[in-house]
């Protein structure tokens, strides 16, 4: 292909700290400083939660209960669980888009940025809370689904506090969901159509629906959860006439699209990393487009392939066993257009693109061990055992995790102004991915050799498999470490990163690094599409994006 | 809600775009568009509680479970219709206030406020005299959790209007050119509205 780059259009660097540190902890309407917000709270839970995944594989190098305690260790559990979900993947979504989104579509601010402020000062609560519920020794010990009837048996205090906890994460994640979703529709710049903006946008877009529709039906079940509780109804509760069930497919309508919003932003964040450092346009943009759209439909409808062990009648079974196989559809598109993407690409195997590069492969094996267990009788044959452990956290840390941390490997001279150091950032890769196989594929064997999850006591004969994946743990554990260092150092003491360190074409590159307060100097044009790199357009006028797109394909 | 600050922002908005013409455009209409995305998941959260109602309903041997006594239909019925006629009466106070007409929109405002106010007063009246408790069986349980959470909606909307009022009457807001507090009063008291038609219709009626 040629090697054409154009030279995209920069705005003065701007290094001066237009803001006091102060600003940052207080309510604040500027969507980048409640992005940074979001980002910092998030990562603290991250590492709190890390600490409970630690604690957990260290009572689990051996079988019998001698680190935590058969009763701790059911606390850890449910906190480590709901923390990692309620309190690091899906803020950080929030967090990528509330920084990123006015950026990418040139608007000054979200639609309502009082909001937004709001949407995030309900997170630090509820992370609060749950804290307290361990500080006070009564954290839920119902796990992080908290199915009735153990929930409504365990302790009350505890699980009260998950439940509003939940609730208010959950309220702040549809307020930044009429957030995003009205933003994106309503605030681009006036020549920016649809299909003008960056895929992250599409992602957030199908991310917000997804939150709209799905997220109230957990709030409903977690109100009549704890009437349940507290007011002596029974409405899950089987001795009094009702009906666990009706919490089971109500929790999945929730939290089964759930593992869509946490995946779904990280696939618009890799979309947009890809073809920067493979210097490619991004191939299939419309295909990429509308199968976020296509998995967040199909996310809503699948919900009961949680249960197929749950008294779910057959021919309902073969429907949800159905309709979950075909998500493979439009996440093979992704996965494919991904794959065209950095093809024969001039790759810059920098830290992004190698996080990126990691999320493909991950999430590919995530992706398979899901259609396996999407299929009805070889979930009944895994169910409740370690290859479910093994699935969801190939999916949410090879997927979600990798693509964050390479998404701040992105984004961070945007943020800070500054780089970070390309050699930590490169330790801290290795040391994550050889940890993470280490820790979650023997998880696989152990899960098909038949080891429950969830309990704090096994078979003395699955012990060397655990004594690996405890090791990986620990390894995944110091990995956090040379991050940590290197963001610290970086966000002082980093090289000048300048408007536009990646050459990348769209507009949040426009501006400086950090961008001043109403994002742009004046509002930006659109002087190329998101992805056309290598198009040069000064040449090719009178042309269309398609049809350069087109020739640029030719030439490959 | 969005209500106290939107119409500072929209006066923001609209003298930003004045001093700082072309600068990324004002959007006029985002409100009304970010009122209609929060009403999704406000009837996400009824419709699953309906689906949870229904569901029970039709796992359950017999419906209502024995020992429910029968409900009284006459109270709800009146209050349905004074519920649903309210909303015709706000429709009313927006269409004056679009030609300008302040005291139309006062009067028609102040009327539906009261209307509001009697239906929760007849809820609240059958609560008292219902012959039963929330934790009797399953449908005494969700006959009070649904109708309540109803309820705290419409003493939500009953707050809307009452701050448009105070605002029409104190600061002399809403004209024919600015009424997004007025519109979205109206947008979500007929959401309650039709909520509680369902609502009525399942629970009452079914």
């Amino acid at each position: 292909m040629t090697s054409t780059s154009v030279e995209p259009k920069t705005s003065p660097p701007n290094p001066e700290p237009e803001r006091h540190w102060k600003d940052f902890f207080g309510f604040s309407t500027d969507h980048k400083v409640i992005g940074i917000q979001y980002f910092v709270t998030s990562f603290f839970f991250y590492l709190v939660a890390g600490l409970m995944a630690t604690s957990i594989r260290i009572e689990l190098a051996t079988p019998n209960p001698d680190f935590l305690g058969a009763e701790n260790y059911n606390g850890v559990l449910t906190l480590h669980g709901t923390m990692m979900i309620f309190l690091w993947i899906v803020p950080t979504g929030a967090a990528f888009a509330n920084y990123l989104i006015p950026l990418m579509i040139g608007a000054k601010d979200m639609a309502f940025p009082v909001l937004n402020g709001l949407a995030f000062w309900l997170v630090p609560p509820g992370g609060v809370l749950l804290l307290t519920s361990l500080i006070l020794n009564q954290p839920p010990v119902a796990g992080w689904t908290s199915y009735p009837p153990l929930s409504l048996i365990s302790g009350e205090v505890g699980e009260m506090m998950w439940i509003l906890s939940v609730l208010l994460l959950g309220t702040s994640s549809i307020l930044g969901g009429i957030n995003f979703v009205t933003t994106i529709f309503k605030m681009r710049i006036k020549d920016m159509s649809l299909y003008d903006m960056p895929l992250f946008c599409w992602s957030m877009l199908a991310t917000s629906l997804l939150i709209l529709v799905s997220t109230p039906v957990l709030a409903g079940a977690l109100i009549l959860l704890s009437f349940d509780l507290i007011a002596g109804t029974a409405f899950f509760n089987p001795t009094g006439g009702g009906d666990p069930i009706v919490y089971q497919h109500m929790f999945w309508f929730y939290s089964h699209p759930a593992v869509y919003i946490m995946i779904l932003p990280v696939f618009g964040l890799i979309s947009d990393i890809l073809p920067v450092h493979a210097r490619k346009p991004i191939f299939g943009y419309k295909a990429i487009a509308y199968s976020s759209i296509a998995i967040a439909f199909l996310g809503n409808i699948v919900w009961a392939h949680h249960m197929f062990t749950s008294g779910t009648p057959g021919w309902l079974r073969v429907f949800f066993m159905a309709a979950t196989m075909i998500i493979a559809v439009p996440t093979g598109i992704k996965v494919f257009s991904w794959v065209a993407t950095v093809w024969g690409g001039k790759l810059r195997l920098n830290s992004a693109m190698l996080f990126a590069i990691g999320f493909v492969s991950m999430f590919l094996i995530g992706g398979l061990s899901g259609v396996m267990v999407a299929s009805v009788p070889f979930d009944i044959h895994v169910h409740d055992t370690y290859f479910i452990v093994a699935h969801f956290h190939y999916v949410l840390f090879g997927g979600s995790v990798f693509g964050i941390f390479a998404g701040i490997y992105h984004w961070f001279p945007k943020m800070v102004g500054r780089m970070m150091n390309e050699t930590w950032g490169k330790i801290h890769f290795v040391l994550t991915f050889i940890g993470f196989n280490l820790a979650f594929f023997p998880m696989h064997i152990l899960g098909l050799q038949g080891m429950p999850r969830r309990v704090v006591q096994y078979d003395p004969a699955f012990t060397t498999l655990n004594q690996v994946c405890t090791v990986g743990s620990l390894i995944l554990a110091v990995s956090t470490l040379p991050f940590l260092v290197n963001a610290a150092w970086s966000w002082f003491k980093g090289p000048i990163a300048g408007a536009n360190p990646w050459n990348a074409l769209t507009l949040e590159w426009q501006t400086s690094s950090p961008p001043i307060i109403e994002n742009f100097e004046e509002e930006p044009v659109l002087w190329s599409g998101p992805y056309d790199y290598g198009v040069d357009r000064e040449q090719d006028d009178d042309k269309s994006v398609s049809e350069l797109l087109a020739e640029v394909k030719a030439q490959m | 809600m969005q209500g106290s600050t939107a119409d500072t922002a929209q006066n923001t908005l609209a003298t930003a775009s004045h001093t700082d013409a072309g600068h990324h455009g004002d959007h006029p209409d985002h409100r009304i568009f970010g009122l209609y995305m929060f009403l999704v998941a406000e009837a996400m959260i009824f419709l699953g509680l309906f689906a949870a109602y229904l569901t029970f309903r039709s796992v359950a041997q017999v419906w209502p479970p024995q020992g429910t006594p029968e409900l009284e239909l006459l109270l709800p019925t009146v209050n349905t219709v004074i519920l649903v006629s309210s909303s015709f009466v706000m429709n009313r106070g927006n269409k004056a206030i679009r030609n300008n007409d302040v005291k139309g929109l006062r009067t028609w405002f102040a009327i539906t406020a009261a209307m509001g106010l009697v239906f929760l007063l007849g809820q609240g009246y059958e609560y008292f005299t219902n012959e039963f408790g929330l934790t009797d069986n399953l449908f005494t349980s969700t006959f009070y959790v649904l109708t309540g959470f109803h309820g705290l909606h419409v003493t939500f909307g009953l707050g809307l209007i009452l701050v448009v009022l105070g605002r029409s009457l104190k600061q002399g807001r809403y004209t024919s050119e600015s009424h997004f507090g007025p519109e979205a009063a109206e947008l979500y008291w007929h959401f309650v509205d039709i909520v509680w038609i369902v609502l009525f219709a399942i629970l009452y009626l079914l």
